[in-house]
């Protein structure tokens, strides 16, 4: 649905100051109804990426098409017309404050010249859809943060688009009201198969909503892939300090102090295993102690939901035998769950701890 | 106060009402498309004109900073052009529009240039055009701050048309100047005072109402 190919985009300096290369060479591909997330710290590019799509920025080298419409290629009408079929919804709503929530809504159409009589057959139940039925007469001061940002989703369905750019859409929301919004983005998505593309710093949102997830720094993708997979494997350090910051997967400073690299006499091996998907619900611990005589002591855990998809990390000390230990990891690989030796304790952790 | 001197006083009136609201009808009508044009023709903006902008720029600035009374003098040429004379109340309305243009022009651009840049941004994703942008989301937005620019001009116009009085145009500035000071008649020049005073609050008052009214912004403080 939308295709980046070599995107760069370079600001030239304001009043001879450096310039900035705020995309270096994108290359990406967004799929017809796929919620895609773009990850980012702040000026990582995510904006112009977003603002790209739709020409709002042109880039300086490289080709974004949307639909097959090569997008640079237009002229002022053709943009236009190709920007009608491309929504997008912003941080700050960007509402017209003059305009009560059924003309913001109607505006789009009031633009591409529709009778009165169509225009109303579209907005209200559009309305209705985001939840705002009864506050068609407000203007938008009298509405709440998260109302606005409804008036807005609306306001860009209105011209019934096939693609829906969000750059921060819920930045501005306290978390529960992220949460609605997110919802009723899915709920379109899943109703009207519109693609949605999410900007956003935080990666409880793309862990919410996202089916596949961008990851960008310094104006490039540094990683990329379906949302579970990023969130359970994530390749990249900052990736990796994204997702800890929604799943938790660091380590508690009282545990990590104490842990050292090379085995120590009488200590013990500190494992961390991951369960994904179906194995997470392997009784993996009890097989162990089973199976190998290991006593395992849980350090820390955690079990979370990626999307309806379960997702554990479980943080043992495994006291038994280095042999039986090698055993045990060579068979939770074997079992489809992936393991990882943290390092080692001395064997008076916990009563230390 | 004697009856021919309340008759003069109503007459005046009527005359400085005149002068004032065809001079502010005639450049608003002038004075608005350049304000937006002086919006809009800057570097990045909607209809990019650098040379017009910067020509526009020079000539109202140079318009701006002639003091009244000398622009009232320095176009008499072009007064006559226009009114057939440079005496009397409608010629006097010739150089009070030419006053106002440019001063209306900048508060036009000034109420234009506080609209939000992000509503642009999202009237472009819309795939609105540039005249649609103008007349759909820039005036619209900028409605209470338009309003409060003409209450401006409206009131500096009252001020300038009691100094075109001074010049043989009519109207309160010119009564008294006759009466007041040249005859000394310290009751008429109170009595101008008085009147000029209570129209210009009468102005500022539904300015200040009509901007409340159309500002949508505020909505609690209502
Ligand atoms: N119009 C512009 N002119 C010059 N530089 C710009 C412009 N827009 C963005 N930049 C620069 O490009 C880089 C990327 O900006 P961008 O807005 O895309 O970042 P972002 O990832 O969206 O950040 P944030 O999370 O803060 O919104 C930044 O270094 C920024 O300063
Ligand atoms: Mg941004």
């Amino acid at each position: 649905m939308i295709e980046f190919q070599g995107v760069e985009k370079v600001f030239s300096g304001r009043g001879g100051g450096p310039e900035v290369r705020a995309l270096d060479g994108i290359d990406l591909s967004i799929g017809r109804g796929e919620i895609f997330g773009i990850i980012g710290r702040s000026g990582a590019g995510k904006s112009t990426l977003i603002r790209v799509v739709n020409m709002l920025e042109r880039p300086t080298a490289g080709s974004v098409s949307v639909d097959g419409v090569d997008m640079a290629a237009l002229d002022g009408a053709g943009l236009r017309d190709a920007r009608r079929a491309i929504g997008m919804i912003f941080q700050h709503f960007n509402l017209l404050s003059s305009r009560t929530v059924y003309d913001n809504v109607a505006l789009p159409l009031e633009l591409a010249g529709l009778r009165k009589s169509e225009i109303k057959a579209k907005v209200e139940p559009l309305l209705e859809l985001v939840g705002l039925g009864d506050k068609r007469d407000r203007y938008p001061a009298e509405l709440s943060g998260g109302q606005k940002q409804r008036v807005g989703i609306a306001r860009a369905l209105s011209s019934e688009p096939k693609v829906l750019l969000c750059d921060e859409a819920t930045s501005a929301l306290d978390p529960e009201t992220t949460t609605s919004i997110l919802r009723l983005l899915a709920d379109i998505n899943a109703k009207l198969g519109l693609t949605i593309v999410l900007i956003t710093h935080e990666m409880a949102v793309i862990k919410e909503i996202c089916h596949r997830v961008a990851v960008m720094e310094s104006g490039t993708i540094i990683e990329r892939g379906d949302v579970f997979d990023v969130f359970t494997a994530p390749r990249h350090a900052t990736t990796r300090s994204f997702v800890s910051s929604v799943v938790g997967a660091e380590l508690p400073e009282t545990l990590s102090e104490r842990l050292v690299a090379e085995p120590v006499a009488g200590g013990n091996a500190v494992l961390r295993i991951t369960f994904k998907g179906a194995m997470a619900n392997t009784p993996i611990i009890s097989q162990l102690t089973r199976r190998f005589g290991l006593d395992l002591n849980i350090l820390h855990g955690r079990i979370d939901h990626i999307q309806d998809a379960p997702f554990g990390v479980l943080v043992v000390e495994a006291v038994g035998a280095a042999d039986a230990v090698q055993s045990a990891i060579s068979f939770i690989n074997a079992n489809n769950l992936s393991v990882e030796v943290l390092g080692h304790v001395p064997a008076n952790l916990r009563a230390a701890g | 106060m004697s009856p021919q001197i309340f008759e003069l006083l109503v007459n005046a009136t009527v005359e400085t009402l005149y002068m004032v609201g065809l001079a502010a009808l005639l450049g608003t009508l002038l004075g608005l498309p350049l304000g937006v044009l002086l919006a809009t023709t800057g570097r990045g903006e909607l209809l990019q004109n650098v040379a017009f902008n910067r020509i526009a720029g020079v000539i109202v600035n140079a318009t701006r900073s002639t003091p009244f009374i000398i622009l009232v003098v320095a176009i008499i040429p072009f007064t006559r052009l226009v009114a057939g004379t440079s005496i009397g109340t409608s010629a006097a309305i010739v150089p009070l529009t030419v006053a106002a243009i440019p001063f209306i022009a900048r508060l036009i651009e000034g109420a234009i240039r506080e609209v939000d840049r992000g509503l642009i941004e999202a009237a472009e994703a819309m795939g609105a055009t540039p005249l649609q942008i103008i007349a759909k989301f820039l005036l619209p937005e900028a409605l209470p701050g338009i309003v409060l620019g003409l209450t401006l001009a409206v009131v500096s116009l009252i001020g300038y048309s009691a100094m075109v009085g001074a010049v043989g145009g009519g109207g309160l500035g010119d009564l008294g100047i006759r009466y007041g000071y040249q005859r000394f008649l310290p009751e008429v020049m109170a009595a101008v005072v008085l009147v000029l005073i209570v129209l210009v609050q009468i102005v500022q008052s539904l300015g200040d109402l009509i901007a409340r009214r159309v500002n949508k912004r505020a909505i609690g403080g209502r």
